[in-house]
């Protein structure tokens, strides 16, 4: 009855200038579990809570590396993440083999920006539905960058996206001085408490379902920078910083601070 | 008289007889180069303590002819790096354009606010060796040897050549073509290795690059007495596009004997 008869392919206005099929690939973004990116001057880190369809089965990882400097973290269509993860890695590697070094991260957030783009300007193309945060080292330093299924991609301070992002957005607006400056240790911590922001009423983090990644540059004794490659922590590695960010610890903070946490082993 | 647009600007049949379309027709097998025709001689440089120098000859010969002898075949990139072309004139031209293009589309990328992009010598040379392999693959190669000197991802001094096979390898000193024979020995006494070369200053290096110039248009008949030189250091490159060869003395060239009219 009330059929909205502009809303069959990516090619077709409505009226009102919308195209509704980019709007609901955007949507699609919403469903998927919150991810949390920050970027200071010295590292990159994505934080994220994984979903387990039921009690028996385990966690949908949230949390992927590309290449040595980047990594993602995805929001929606777990499938969608694939194909989009797959086509990065490739020009990571591609690039990598003609010209021997990291693949600017800007250079390839345009590129999956372009390849959405084109999906949504076609008849018979469906756009992406899936929302990435894209974080990486080059040479000028640390980057976070989001990217929707409409093609739009923005490099970002700091940054969330999937199901009540909104409350972990405006946890990182209300930090947006402190970040540039953070550590390692404390971009961690800023990111997993946005990230409890976001949770619904009785759920809390857990080493089941929080991932973290980190990406950064790092000081060499003789006053060069070297990158620190892309690493995802699951499971038992990341307990250390939840228990630093539960509720009880705020009185006495980061009992690991400063030293760094040993969870390379 | 011919009206037709399909006669006009050829010549009249009526006063040079019939056009011959022969040349026209490209019914024949497609044939790459196989041969270079314009070309350019040796490429010199090399490494000291903190960059790298490098030199080239302005001359582009028309095979034993001294056809244009203000063709310059040092190119900067991106300001941090130098390319030398030793080889066919028009395939420099080529991979000339080529790097332009290349190095327009890194600044485009390049966020920071001197828009310099940061593709380092090591880089561009695993580039270009990539490219001219691709072309020789295709059986079409690029009639070049290119001596790419600058800054690796280690901010260390880097030179290195590439052929029109895609050959490619690194060295504390490097000479392409005649300067292969002539140049590379008198560079090897001052910088056999690389520990030789980070004990060199630029006075020196510079020195032993003209040094080295002279020796090649004495003895290169496909040389000439003006040059180009490149300085490459952290702060920049400096090139010098019209040197001119000080201090040359034929004198022995009165003892050479065997070669000419000469009869004793």
């Amino acid at each position: 009855m009330f059929r909205n008869n502009y809303d069959n392919d990516s090619v077709t206005f409505s009226p009102q200038g919308r195209i509704f099929q980019v709007e609901y690939a955007a949507e699609a973004v919403k469903q998927g579990s919150v991810v949390v990116g920050i970027a200071s001057k010295t590292h990159a880190v994505l934080v994220a809570i994984k979903r387990n369809a039921e009690e028996l089965s385990s966690y949908q990882k949230k949390l992927f590396p590309i290449d040595e400097h980047v990594g993602i973290a995805i929001a929606g269509l777990t499938s969608d993440a694939r194909v989009l993860s797959n086509f990065m890695k490739q020009q990571c590697l591609g690039h990598r083999l003609t010209y021997g070094r990291n693949m600017p991260v800007r250079t390839l957030v345009d590129m999956i920006g372009s390849k959405a783009q084109i999906n949504t300007q076609h008849y018979g193309k469906r756009p992406y539905g899936v929302g990435l945060l894209v974080a990486g080292v080059d040479d000028h330093g640390p980057h976070l960058f989001e990217f929707q299924p409409s093609g739009m991609t923005e490099e970002m301070v700091a940054f969330a996206i999937g199901a009540r992002s909104q409350m972990a957005r405006t946890y990182l607006e209300k930090n947006l001085e402190a970040f540039a400056d953070c550590g390692r240790e404390e971009l961690i911590r800023h990111g997993l408490k946005a990230l409890k922001e976001s949770l619904v009423q009785d759920r809390e983090l857990t080493i089941d379902n929080t991932s973290v990644a980190i990406v950064g540059v790092e000081k060499q004794e003789d006053g060069t920078t070297k990158p620190q490659p892309f690493k995802v922590y699951d499971g038992q590695d990341v307990s250390a910083w939840i228990e630093s960010v539960a509720d009880n610890a705020e009185a006495a903070p980061a009992a690991a601070e400063g030293d760094g946490m040993d969870v390379d082993s | 008289m011919d009206h037709r647009p399909q006669a006009w600007g050829r010549p009249r049949d009526d006063v040079y007889g019939a056009y011959d379309h022969s040349y026209f027709q490209n019914t024949g097998p497609r044939q790459a180069t196989q041969a270079p025709i314009v070309t350019g001689t040796s490429v010199i440089a090399i490494k000291y303590k903190d960059g790298v120098v490098m030199a080239a000859d302005n001359l582009a010969s028309y095979g034993s002819l001294a056809r244009f002898p203000d063709v310059k075949r040092l190119r900067v990139f991106l300001d941090s790096s130098v390319i030398g072309f030793s080889g066919d004139v028009s395939d420099m031209q080529f991979l000339d354009r080529h790097l332009t293009e290349l190095s327009i589309d890194e600044a485009y990328e390049d966020p920071s606010s001197d828009n310099k992009g940061h593709l380092n010598a090591a880089n561009l040379h695993k580039y270009l060796q990539k490219f001219l392999y691709k072309r020789r693959n295709d059986f079409d190669p690029l009639w070049n040897q290119l001596l790419i000197a600058g800054f690796d991802g280690d901010a260390k001094p880097y030179l290195a050549s590439v052929d029109l096979r895609g050959t490619s390898f690194t060295s504390p000193s490097l000479a392409t073509g005649f300067g292969s024979a002539l140049a590379q020995p008198i560079m090897r006494r001052y910088a056999a290795t690389e520990e030789d070369a980070a004990k060199l200053t630029r006075e020196q290096a510079v020195e032993v690059v003209k040094e080295c110039m002279k020796v090649l248009y004495y003895r290169d008949a496909r040389s000439l007495d003006r040059y180009s030189i490149a300085v490459v250091t952290k702060e920049g490159v400096e090139l010098k596009e019209d040197e001119q060869l000080e201090k040359q003395s034929w004198a022995f060239a009165e003892r050479i004997k065997g070669y000419g009219t000469q009869t004793v």
